[in-house]
């Protein structure tokens, strides 16, 4: 197991060095220009120097290069520095955002709460619904639950979250005026009252982004329920004469969350990248409307670093999934 | 004795008739694919009924709501929204079948070589998994974003978009389809049908396109099916952010994303092409479902 889990991390290196290639000559490769904003009467002399303040005029393997030794070097002895007080990477270059001249990590540490908060939550809430309904819609199956369960599933994951929150705004913020339209990030939770507040303006985000995640749970989890319901073990566990709550809730149950909480934990990442459209709903300002803002101003570091950030998310929890695989289930054997 | 039992059997059919009983037992499958034809039909002969041109400005029949000159009403700028939702749809739909299709080939294709040759198994699947783990809308949005400009003066404002997204969405989302083949392939491999083929002498690529190929047109028909979908709604979702098509080209997504700033005035703008964009999808998701049971020969028939 230790031996797997060292080699996987070793592959990742290389897939993840691959990975910031891509999205890196991607972005060189497109003809979009940062100072594309710049008005056309400053002359081209201070074009060309602001160039090289912004390091553009060096060839883009260097300037790889560059991002690699300040993602991978400089970063981490900045947040050593922060966290211990110490003056390791005093006078080094951070990675700088070209439209508000900040480190770009400093950029993402500060809207990293609200994403996590809001989409963080959804997720807990959207699994935590979907497991009893999963375990239901199998016991019963073709049931009046199960397919009413089936259905709004099936419309979860098929109605796209822009609309769902759309839908939602039109009825509870304009309507009913129940909770507010945008979400404010300013809001500082100090008494109950702002916490209420808070609350208050998570319910419309929260709710439609864990009914898709629920969605698509609920049925991972029924299918799975439905492969053990039929095993043979069951018959035993019956014969035996044990309750049909205990034949269940803990052999059935058990077995089935097996595959589930892979799932679960493979659909973590993807969360990060389908709350690019919710945030954008509501206006919530965080790593995703980020990545827009970004990408429409033509800020290649910030792009590029939060692109970067989004695939190691991704290929740690792939690493995280297989891993809890192999813990959960004996019959997975990883050497 | 004999004369009943040979009355008994059926004449020998097609495997697709059997497909089609199976497909026609599964109720949501059949109500998907009546309200997907029933789209279809409005979308490609309901302008031929409906002759007012969707990009046609009317001043003085601005923000006017249901009413029997415009059934939807119009939107700010007078123009008529029947025929806006009518030429949106045929946008988005041929974008989903469009991009589906580049995905389809390309999974099969590599999911084929992958499976069937030995010598590029490695690397083709490296590379499939280097594609699941790229970061895909973000990837997507960078793309659209990046290349609309020399795209759109190369092939013209509307083609070079389609091109584009379609482009995007198609080299984004076929590793599902390719794996699934993959493993279709390294199973099919091992069957005697294939090892007689091999033994008369049939050359690499009749074997693939003759035998292995239509041994696995099951998963393939089904990841399709669900391609629609996925691409009809990364379409919108591209439209929604702004990034999609022109703002006087209209597609669902389109429709939606222009409606919401008048979410308050005009909530049906917005309502409409997100009902038109959810139906499809929905019956396209069932219409797979459907196929799945039906194309999965350990239900047939039971």
């Amino acid at each position: 197991m230790f031996q797997y889990t060292m080699r996987r991390l070793l592959i990742a290196i290389p897939t993840l060095l691959i990975i910031s290639l891509v999205i890196f000559l991607l972005l060189e490769a497109a003809p979009g220009d940062p100072l594309g904003e710049v008005p056309l009467t400053v002359p081209p002399e201070v074009k060309a120097k602001m160039r090289t303040a912004l390091g553009l005029d060096a060839s883009w393997y260097v300037r790889y290069f560059l991002w690699l030794k300040q993602m991978f070097w400089i970063e981490p002895m900045h947040l050593i520095d922060t966290l211990f007080g110490t003056h390791l990477a005093d006078d080094m270059q951070r990675v700088i955002s070209f439209q508000s001249r900040q480190p770009v990590m400093d950029i993402i540490a500060e809207r990293m709460p609200q994403t996590l908060i809001v989409v963080g939550s959804a997720y807990v809430i959207g699994v935590l619904i979907a497991v009893p309904i999963g375990i239901l819609s199998a016991y019963r199956q073709y049931s009046w639950f199960d397919n009413l369960g089936t259905f709004i599933s099936m419309i979860g994951f098929s109605v796209p979250t822009f609309f769902t929150g759309v839908v939602l705004i039109v009825i509870f913020a304009v309507k009913l005026q129940w909770f507010p339209m945008v979400y404010d990030t300013t809001l500082q939770v100090t008494d109950w009252e702002s916490f209420t507040k808070q609350l208050r303006q998570m319910v419309m985000p929260v709710t439609v982004l864990s009914l898709f995640n629920a969605a698509q749970i609920s049925r991972f989890m029924r299918s799975s329920m439905l492969d053990n319901l039929g095993q043979d073990y069951v018959r035993t566990a019956r014969a035996k004469g044990l309750t049909e709550r205990v034949v269940v809730l803990i052999h059935v149950l058990r077995n089935s969350l097996i595959p589930v909480v892979t799932v679960i934990a493979l659909g973590v990442p993807s969360i990060f990248g389908g709350a690019i459209i919710t945030e954008q709903v509501f206006k919530v300002n965080g790593l995703g409307q980020q990545l827009i803002l970004a990408i429409h101003a033509n800020d290649l570091p910030m792009v590029m670093t939060l692109t970067f950030i989004f695939a190691v998310l991704i290929v740690l929890f792939n690493l995280i999934a297989d891993l809890l695989y192999g813990i959960l289930d004996p019959r997975i054997r990883y050497d | 004795m004999t004369d009943t039992t040979a009355a008994k059997i059926r004449p020998p059919r097609n495997q697709w008739w059997d497909v089609w009983d199976q497909f026609k037992t599964h109720k949501g499958a059949l109500v998907g694919l009546t309200i997907f034809v029933a789209i279809l039909g409005l979308i490609l002969i309901g302008p031929l009924i409906w002759h007012i041109d969707p990009t046609y400005v009317d001043f003085r029949a601005r923000n006017k709501g249901f009413s029997l000159a415009h059934p939807l009403g119009t939107d700010q700028l007078g123009r008529d929204l029947l025929a806006r939702m009518m030429a949106g749809g045929k946008v988005s739909i041929s974008v989903g079948l469009t991009a589906m299709s580049l995905s389809i080939f390309l999974g099969a294709a590599i999911g084929v070589l992958a499976g069937y040759f030995r010598r590029l198994d490695g690397h083709l699947m490296r590379l499939t998994d280097l594609f699941l783990a790229l970061p895909l809308l973000p990837l997507l949005l960078l793309m659209v974003t990046l290349f609309r400009e020399p795209l759109s003066k190369g092939f013209g404002p509307e083609g070079g978009i389609f091109l584009l997204i379609v482009t995007a969405i198609g080299a984004t989302s076929w590793m599902q389809t390719a794996r699934i083949v993959r493993g279709e392939v390294l199973a099919l491999k091992e069957r005697e049908f294939v090892l007689a083929a091999r033994s008369i002498g049939t050359p690499s690529h009749r074997l693939v396109l003759r035998h292995i190929l239509p041994n696995v047109m099951s998963p393939i028909m089904v990841s399709a099916t669900l391609g629609i979908a996925s691409a009809i709604i990364t379409e919108s979702a591209l439209s929604f952010l702004g990034l999609g098509f022109p703002p006087d080209f209209p597609t669902w997504g389109r429709l939606l994303f222009d409606a919401v700033d008048q979410i308050q005035l005009y909530p049906w703008r917005v309502i409409l092409p997100g009902i038109a964009i959810s139906l499809t999808v929905l019956s396209v998701n069932y219409i797979g479902d459907g196929l799945r049971d039906a194309l999965d020969p350990r239900i047939r028939g039971r």
